[in-house]
C-alpha cells in the first residue's frame, strides 16, 4: 500500500504519477479515484499527462485511449491493456495498492 | 459512422490488394475488415518483416531500450483475425492501366477489384559510390545495421541533415557515447516547420547533448575509398567520420506506378478523399498526395485509411480527410510536439512555462487566430490546444461531407 497524496490535493480532473516500478498514474475522474499503469502500452508516454474525458484517458502522444475502470484500450494504436490498481482513501490520504506483477507471488 | 454506402457497392468487390505492409497498409487492412469487406484481402510488403512501427527506430531501438518484438504493430491474434494473404519480401513493379492487376517483381500477378496504395517513401541518398559506414535510417534493416556499427566502440559520427530523424539519431548516438556532429545546410534545422524563433530553440538542444551543430553549409562529398573516413563540406572543411548518417528526407515510392494511368507528382495524386484517378484505387500514408499535400506524418498514415477505405468500398469519394498535421520528436531527453498549420510570418509566443526552463507551450498566431502549437515537455496543455485546433478545423470540412458523420 503506497501513500500518494492528500485527497484535497487531487481534485476532480487531476492526476498524479508515482515512481513505482513500473510507474503508476492515479486519476480523480468522474467523481472516482482510479489507478492504472502510467506507461502507455503502445509507446513510451506517461498517461498521467493524458487527456481525461469521463472514465477515459487519452495518451498524450498518439491518442490511444484507455478505460480507467478496466485498463482496456478503447482504440488504436494501443492493443494491450494497462494494469489497474486498487485505490483507497484512509484518513484523507489517497493510497494505491499495486496489483501483483504477473508471474510473481502476491 | 454509417457504412451503408460502403456495403452497397463494396459487396461487389471480391479482392482488394493493399500494396505496402507498413503503418498505413496495416491500418487500411484493418479498416477493410472493420467496414465489412469480407472478400479476399492481399497484402504485399516489400520488406521481409511483418508490420512494424518506424518512429522508435531512431530512438529506443537504436539505444537498445526496445527490441524488435516491441516494434510489432500487430500480433498473432489480429493477424489471424484479418484473414489476409500476406506476401512479404516482394516488391510491386506495376499496376495495369485499369488498375485491375498488380504485377510483382518475382513475376507473379494479383488480379484485384480494388487497390490500396501504401508503398510509403524511401530515404534520400547522397549521390556517388556506396561507402561502408554510410547509413540511412528508414527501415528496420537500416536501424539494425547502424546499431551493429555503433556497438563496436566509440565512433566519430557525422549526421547529415538536422531534421527530426537527424536530430533523434544524433541524440541517440551521443547517448551511446559517440562523438557526434550534425551538419545542416539551412541556417537552422527545422526552419520551414517551426519558423526561426522555435527552430533556434530546438537547435539549442544539440549543445545540451554535447553534439556539435554545423549550419548554413552543405555537403560537397563523402571522403573514402571503400569505407567512409570524412565528410567534405562546401566551404572546404573536412569533418573526420567513421560513421555517416544521411537524414535528408524521403522520396515517395511511386516508381512502380510509372506505367499506370495514375497521376504522379511527388506522390500519388488523390482527391481529398484519398481516391486516385481510378475510383477503385486509393492511396494512403507517405506515398499519397491528398488534396494537393503530402504529409509524412505518422498520424496521417493512421487517419487516412478509414476514409480511403470507405471511399474505395463506396466506389466514389463520399468523405474527405484532412487530419490536423501533428508530429513529435524525442531528443536529448526532451519531447517536442507540434500541431497545426504554421505559415511564414505567423507570430509565435510562449504562453506557458519558459524556454530557458526546457518546458513550455508556444502558440503561433495569424491575425489573432491560433494556427499552430509547439510544446517542449508540456504534454497536457499541448493536447488541449491540439484538440481545439482540430475541432476548429473540423467544422468547415464537415460541411463538405456528402452525409453527416457521427463523431
Amino acid at each position: 500500500m503506497i501513500p500518494v497524496c492528500r485527497l484535497e490535493d487531487l481534485p476532480e480532473g487531476g492526476s498524479v504519477r508515482i515512481d513505482t516500478a513500473p510507474p503508476i498514474a492515479v486519476f480523480h475522474a468522474d467523481g472516482e479515484l482510479y489507478a492504472i499503469d502510467d506507461t502507455c502500452t503502445h509507446q513510451d508516454a506517461s498517461l498521467s499527462e493524458g487527456w481525461l474525458e469521463g472514465c477515459l484517458v487519452e495518451c498524450p502522444l498518439h491518442e490511444a485511449s484507455f478505460d480507467l475502470r478496466t485498463g482496456r484500450p478503447t482504440c488504436l494504436p494501443a492493443r494491450r491493456p494497462v494494469r489497474t490498481h486498487r485505490v483507497t482513501v484512509d484518513d484523507g490520504v489517497v493510497h494505491v495498492h499495486p496489483a501483483a506483477e504477473e508471474g510473481t507471488a502476491a | 459512422m454509417s457504412t451503408v454506402n460502403g456495403m452497397r457497392t463494396g459487396s461487389g468487390m471480391r479482392t482488394v490488394t493493399v500494396v505496402g505492409a507498413s503503418l498505413a497498409g496495416l491500418y487500411a487492412a484493418r479498416e477493410l475488415r472493420a467496414q465489412g469487406f469480407d472478400g479476399r484481402l492481399v497484402i504485399v510488403g516489400e520488406e521481409p518483416h511483418r508490420p512494424y512501427d518506424r518512429p522508435p527506430l531512431s530512438k529506443d531501438f537504436l539505444l537498445g531500450k526496445a527490441g524488435e518484438d516491441q516494434l510489432a504493430l500487430s500480433d498473432v491474434d489480429e493477424t489471424l483475425e484479418l484473414g489476409a494473404e500476406w506476401m512479404f519480401g516482394v516488391r510491386a513493379r506495376g499496376l495495369d492501366a485499369r488498375g485491375r492487376t498488380v504485377l510483382l517483381e518475382d513475376g507473379r500477378t494479383v488480379s484485384t477489384d480494388g487497390v490500396v496504395i501504401a508503398t510509403g517513401a524511401s530515404a534520400h541518398r547522397l549521390p556517388g559510390p556506396a561507402l561502408t559506414g554510410v547509413h540511412t535510417l528508414r527501415t528496420l534493416d537500416d536501424a539494425r545495421s547502424l546499431r551493429a556499427e555503433l556497438l563496436r566502440g566509440p565512433r566519430r559520427v557525422v549526421v547529415i541533415g538536422g531534421g527530426f530523424i537527424g536530430a533523434e539519431t544524433a541524440s541517440s548516438c551521443a547517448a551511446l557515447g559517440h562523438f557526434v556532429t550534425v551538419v545542416e545546410a539551412a541556417p537552422l534545422p527545422l526552419l520551414p516547420q517551426l519558423g526561426p524563433e522555435m527552430a533556434a530553440v530546438c537547435a539549442g538542444l544539440h549543445a545540451r547533448g554535447g553534439v556539435e551543430l554545423v549550419t548554413g553549409v552543405g555537403v560537397a562529398a563523402l571522403r573514402g575509398d571503400t569505407a567512409v573516413h570524412g565528410v567534405e563540406l562546401a566551404d572546404g572543411r573536412v569533418l573526420p567520420a567513421d560513421v555517416v548518417v544521411v537524414g535528408i528526407g524521403a522520396v515517395p515510392n511511386t516508381g512502380w506506378l510509372a506505367g499506370s494511368t495514375l497521376a504522379l507528382h511527388d506522390g500519388v495524386l488523390c482527391d481529398d478523399g484519398c481516391v486516385t484517378a481510378l475510383p477503385q484505387v486509393v492511396a494512403v500514408g507517405d506515398v499519397a498526395r491528398v488534396g494537393g499535400a503530402r504529409a509524412e506524418h505518422w498520424t496521417s498514415a493512421t487517419a487516412q485509411p478509414r476514409v480511403a477505405v470507405r471511399n474505395l468500398l463506396a466506389g466514389r469519394a463520399v468523405e474527405t480527410v484532412r487530419p490536423l498535421p501533428y508530429f513529435w520528436s524525442d531528443q536529448y531527453g526532451s519531447r517536442i510536439q507540434f500541431a497545426g498549420r504554421r505559415k511564414d510570418g505567423d507570430l509565435v509566443r510562449v504562453v506557458e512555462g519558459a524556454v530557458e526552463d526546457g518546458s513550455f507551450l508556444a502558440l503561433y498566431e495569424r491575425a489573432g487566430v491560433t494556427t499552430a502549437a509547439l510544446a517542449v515537455d508540456r504534454p497536457r496543455p499541448f493536447t488541449r490546444v491540439r484538440r481545439e485546433l482540430a475541432r476548429c478545423e473540423a467544422r468547415p470540412v464537415m460541411q463538405n461531407v456528402a452525409e453527416p458523420v457521427a463523431l
